[in-house]
């Protein structure tokens, strides 16, 4: 039996609608974290590298990727991890930008900081802490309308 | 060449574990809640790179050891890890003195180390020089902070200087194992690291309002297994007795 590849197009879009697992209201693909997809031979390699070296999701992420493909049929899958070059914040989508913005969370600036409050738009915001409650964030705070939130680091 | 490949990637995997262990003890302990989660934060990345050097080093040393089998397999005279790391947490002060001066070698390590010869070290060099900027960044930011705050705050700060000084000397000595990596291009002279690192601690003690010790004497003994303080033993037997208790259990 002759079953047709998928094409990479195709498995790209499968990857697309695969969720972060700490910020569900972001995909791997906005992450920026699935660096190629790639057929060998009969055997689909996707390969991943980690936000942070510790990130208790990485290990979650993968097992999330062989689950959506395994679900699109395909048998032979190999995940490989690349450290080098290591990820950037820049990776992220622009839609993986705004996404993050309305879910509450301010996206990564080059500037090191917020551009604004999430939920007013403020300007006026100052840094609680250089960590949070993921290892990709730190927190902030609004001086206007005083709401903490979470900043996505821009590494 | 690699046995002392094996021994060196033991050394950077051995003080990203225990230092990464000192400082997780601080979990759900730490002063305040940001600081609790930012000493959480610094242990986990320590933790995920040590993950990093010593699957390497198992896989250099080719006997099927991998980074957990040398996490928890080894006693403490298997354990190369500098002496500043073991040292106990102290108070909140004694932690973020040992973190920045572990830190600020650190992050000049891995910047080194991103043009080694061994583009699997250079990898995770620069994997990790990402997140140990920010650690620096925040040691630096905490010991200005505490040095230069209350006059309580400042008597610590300056008690842990001087307590942890004498194991600053060990980072930069040279032995045979520093001797060929530096001939191989895999890793700096530790010398080499030291005049940046001496300017660096001179601006951040001048910003702290803190005195840099007179005395250069160095314990020596950690990164060589040799003469590993008493302290090492201690924090081995609460992270290692579960295996110990139950070999190879998994979950």
């Amino acid at each position: 039996m002759v079953v047709e590849r998928p094409t990479l197009e195709t498995v790209w879009g499968w990857l697309d609608t695969v969720p972060d697992p700490e910020i569900p209201v972001i995909s791997l693909t906005d992450l920026g974290i699935i660096r190629d997809v790639q057929w060998q031979d009969d055997t689909l390699e996707v390969t991943v590298t980690p936000t942070y070296s510790g990130c208790p999701a990485t290990t979650i992420i993968n097992l999330d990727i062989e689950t959506a493909l395994r679900g699109h049929g395909i048998e032979k899958l190999a995940l490989k991890r690349q450290l080098s070059p290591a990820w950037t914040s820049d990776w992220m989508t622009d839609s993986g930008r705004a996404k993050l913005e309305g879910y509450g969370i301010a996206p990564p600036q080059p500037a090191g900081g917020p551009q604004h409050c999430p939920r007013c738009k403020s300007t006026h915001v100052e840094r609680i802490s250089q960590f949070g409650s993921t290892p990709c964030k730190a927190q902030w705070r609004c001086t206007d309308c005083l709401e903490p939130f979470d900043y996505f680091k821009c590494i | 060449m690699s046995d002392n490949l094996f021994e060196f990637l033991c050394r950077m995997g051995d003080n990203t574990l225990v230092l990464g262990h000192r400082v997780s003890e601080w979990c759900g302990h730490a002063p305040v809640l940001e600081e609790d989660i930012a000493l959480a934060n610094t242990a986990l990345d320590l933790i995920g790179q040590t993950t990093l050097w010593l699957d390497l080093a198992g896989e250099v040393e080719g006997a099927g050891r991998d980074a957990d089998k040398l996490a928890f397999h080894r006693d403490v005279w298997g354990f190369r890890n500098l002496l500043l790391v073991e040292q106990p947490n102290g108070d909140f002060g004694q932690t973020m003195m040992r973190q920045f001066l572990f830190d600020a070698w650190h992050l000049s390590q891995l910047n080194a180390l991103m043009d080694s010869s061994n583009t699997q070290i250079a990898a995770i060099a620069e994997k990790s020089a990402k997140e140990v900027t920010y650690h620096l960044e925040r040691a630096t930011e905490t010991v200005i902070g505490l040095g230069d705050g209350t006059e309580e705050s400042h008597n610590r700060m300056q008690a842990a200087l001087d307590k942890l000084w004498p194991y600053v000397g060990e980072m930069f000595t040279l032995d045979d194992v520093d001797a060929a990596m530096v001939d191989a291009g895999i890793a700096p002279d530790p010398a080499s690291l030291r005049p940046a690192y001496d300017a660096l601690l001179d601006d951040v003690f001048a910003a702290a309002t803190l005195t840099k010790p007179q005395d250069d004497f160095g314990h020596q003994g950690g990164k060589s297994g040799k003469r590993h303080s008493e302290h090492l033993g201690h924090m081995l037997a609460q992270m290692q007795w579960l295996q110990r208790a139950y070999p190879d259990a998994t979950w």
